[in-house]
């Protein structure tokens, strides 16, 4: 080559530009808003992914641009402008306060009243610490047990790293990049998520727990989590936690894949508790997550949640039970009080043959909050022998909330078995004053009632989340009643 | 213990406690009974401090203080029980784990720590034995599908376990066969004493054959019309209350 035209220059900026990506200065912490190949070539720049990644990051973003946000969902709120959105931001590895007296004494109280420890409290409100010691070493023995079960269990992105086989033979294989508005979107940007790989006929020996990471590296608004199981393997994957988590992201955006091969258990439980705003129904998280499990022959997927956050949730953890004899259940637990709004619930898709599907879904509104149970059983023509049993239950605290249930059956095959069980009830004066006669006051009184009503999911939970999870439900409906 | 001056009361505007006056002493049991209808619920309701229930006249003492402002949890810590009429289902609370928190809230508006577990199944064994419950029975949904003797079998428990300074017990014997009334009688014996009273609501004689009143009083109208000793009781039993309405003249 011994002419270089303008062309030629032009040409060569053009590929420069993609490589380093011109547009976005990949040295700040932090991308311009909005949203364009270059920002998705950049994300992926930036962390240093193969290349493959990046095409389908790419692939993703191409499919998502043509799509419109859905609407049908039983929620209001103002469509987020996607063009104003930062779609990266490093993991903020300073300290946001030196002391937990700058923190917010609001917040404070809560950590108090959950039982969180002084340096937990820390940790989570972004607080220095001096005291690492102790979380180091846990988080050394659990990854050493791990390794010893040839268990993996790291973020999305070292996995995508070490072990790309695995991630590029999986992910997108149960929730495609073109499945939904929010899942492309997440595919296309997802900053990062955890990874996890149970080998062959290996059970799992602890409750796998996103704490561990998170405490690493921050959750980022587009978390995109794998948990694979491979045959006759058992994993308890936790995710979440309990302490309210501000977060200046309005949009998040997550999905979750699970695959459960041949005679393989997932247990998949969450404790979900964004800012759902404040009482006047300013502020708030959206939270639109795309969850899905797969169940090979034998396998058996179960979603427990406990939902307590957010200003808008869109949430169907669903089980595409492809197998035969495979097994999907969820267990679910959705409080909104003030203007909160979710609209939750599950799919169970039953393709195989004598499969089972179990759904049980407690929604509990109070304060002006609307609350929707939507879920779909579909047989479809070859699952013979197929048996779902669903139970919605409905309280309602106050005049002012709503509870609705959706419930689609799509049967095509005559030998289904399909179940549906729903009631709508109110916390009566009368049980409440039963309860203050025997020395428990009003607010302690609901708590009783609301825990009463939610056991049968709460039972579900791993034991130490379930105590967890108790305190929340007493906490996210303090002062619903007058 | 217990001083109720001209007190009355109304729900929903309609006035039905119409000028009671009543003293309970430590150690005494009393009984009220009446036609239906007469308000006897209505009282226990008032003493133990429902909202719906608006005192318009009157004042309630217990033990020297006027607890007309108390809310019903601060009354039930001073000490104030009542056994209900119809004891409400709270599904998916065991009695047990009610009667815990129950326990432990009290304890702890009184300034003291949460009971031990230990001391808590030791009591609460002991006290299941008292009434002849079954301890499966304690794992059950609080009054989830109980029959009526169970609904009251649990309450006198559930007093038992708290040990109140003043029992309410409306209707208690109602809906109890006579196995049953004689078990639940006999802890109420057992758990009496000089330092605590008993109110006792009924309108049959029945169960003051077996826990022995001091004093009988008929509650007519939202009035008390008639106060005797327990040979008032055999008396309404014979005549029924017909002949009060006529003396009373109402
Ligand atoms: N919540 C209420 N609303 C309206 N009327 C009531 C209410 N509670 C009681 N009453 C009325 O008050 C009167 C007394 O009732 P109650 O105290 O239950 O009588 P008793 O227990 O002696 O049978 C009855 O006429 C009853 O209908
Ligand atoms: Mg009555």
């Amino acid at each position: 080559m011994n002419k270089y035209t303008e062309d030629d220059l032009r040409e060569e900026l053009k590929t420069k530009e993609y490589e380093y990506g011109f547009y976005t200065d990949i040295e700040s912490d932090t991308f311009p808003n909005g949203l364009n190949e270059d920002i998705v070539k950049a994300i992926s720049i930036k962390k240093e992914e193969p290349q493959w990644m990046t095409d389908w990051r790419l692939e993703a973003f191409r499919t998502w641009k043509e799509m419109t946000e859905p609407d049908w969902a039983n929620v209001n709120y103002k469509k987020p402008d996607f063009q104003g959105i930062s779609y990266y931001s490093a993991p903020n590895k300073k300290p946001k306060y030196n002391s937990l007296d700058e923190v917010d004494p609001e917040l404070l109280e809560t950590f108090k009243k959950l039982g969180i420890s002084l340096d937990e409290q820390k940790k989570l409100s972004g607080v220095a610490m001096d005291v690492v010691v102790d979380s180091v070493s846990v988080a050394t023995t659990f990854k050493k047990t791990l390794g010893e079960k040839g268990i993996i269990f790291m973020s999305i992105s070292e996995a995508i790293k070490e072990h790309p086989e695995l991630v590029r033979k999986y992910i997108g294989t149960v929730v495609p990049q073109k499945d939904n508005f929010y899942a492309a979107l997440n595919s296309a940007v997802f900053s990062d998520g955890s990874f996890c790989y149970i080998p062959k006929g290996v059970r799992c020996p602890m409750e796998l727990s996103t704490y561990f990471r998170i405490n690493q590296a921050g959750t980022g608004q587009f978390e995109r989590t794998l948990v694979i199981a491979d045959e006759g393997s058992y994993v308890s994957y936790l995710e979440g936690c309990t302490a309210p988590s501000r977060d200046e992201n309005q949009l998040h955006a997550a999905v979750v894949e699970l695959i459960a091969l041949n005679d393989a258990e997932i247990k998949y439980s969450t404790v979900q508790n964004w800012y759902p705003g404040n009482a006047e129904g300013k502020g708030g998280v959206y939270n639109f997550v795309t969850k899905r499990g797969l169940c090979e022959t034998n396998a058996k997927i179960s979603w427990t949640q406990v939902e307590t956050g957010s200003a808008v949730t869109w949430k169907y953890p669903s089980c595409i039970l492809k197998g035969d004899n495979s097994v999907g259940e969820f267990y679910s637990i959705a409080v909104t009080n003030n203007f909160q709004q979710a609209d939750t619930g599950t799919k169970m898709i039953h393709l195989g043959k004598n499969t089972k599907s179990t759904i049980i879904s407690k929604g509990i509104s109070a304060g002006k909050s609307q609350n929707s149970y939507r879920g779909l059983v579909k047989i479809s023509p070859n699952a013979d022998n197929a048996r779902n049993f669903s139970q919605c239950d409905s309280l309602l605290m106050g005049n002012e909330c709503g509870a609705h249930t959706f419930p689609y059956i799509e049967a095509k095959n005559k030998t289904a078995r399909i179940e549906h069980e729903a009631t709508t009830s109110k916390i009566g004066e009368d049980q409440i004053f039963y309860c203050n006669q025997r020395g428990i006051n009003t607010e302690k009184a609901i708590a009783l009632i609301v825990n009463g009503f939610s056991k049968d999911v709460l039972n579900k939970l791993p034991m130490e989340f379930a105590v967890e999870a108790q305190k929340l439900l007493e906490i996210s409906l303090e002062g619903s009643v007058g | 213990m217990l001083k109720i001056k001209n007190l009355h009361a109304s729900v929903a505007d309609k006035s039905i406690l119409r000028g009671i006056n009543l003293e309970i002493k430590p150690g005494e049991v009393h009984a009220i009974m009446g036609p239906n209808g007469s308000g006897k619920s209505t009282l226990a309701s008032v003493i133990a401090g429902k909202e719906d229930y608006e005192v318009t006249d009157g004042e309630i003492f217990f033990e020297g203080e006027d607890i007309n402002e108390f809310a019903p949890e601060e009354r039930a810590h001073k000490g104030v029980f009542l056994s209900f009429q119809y004891p409400v289902e709270i599904p998916g609370v065991s009695v047990t784990n009610f009667m815990k928190t129950a326990i432990n809230e009290t304890r702890k508006a009184k300034g003291l720590e949460d009971m031990p577990a230990k001391d808590m199944l030791k009591l609460i064994r002991e006290k299941a034995e008292l009434l002849e419950i079954d301890r499966k029975f304690l794992s059950r949904s609080l009054n989830e599908g109980f029959s009526g003797g169970e609904k009251k079998r649990n309450e006198i428990f559930q007093m038992a376990m708290l040990e109140p300074k003043l029992a309410i017990l409306d209707e208690t014997d109602s809906g109890l066969d006579i196995d049953a009334l004689r078990i639940v009688a006999n802890g109420v014996n057992k758990l009496k004493n000089k330092d605590n009273a008993v109110l006792l609501i009924t309108h049959y004689q029945r169960l003051l054959d077996y826990i022995v009143p001091d004093y009988v009083h008929v509650l007519y109208k939202g009035k008390i019309v008639k106060s005797g000793t327990k040979e008032l009781a055999h008396e309404l039993e014979a005549k029924g209350y017909d002949w009060i309405k006529e003396e009373v003249n109402i």
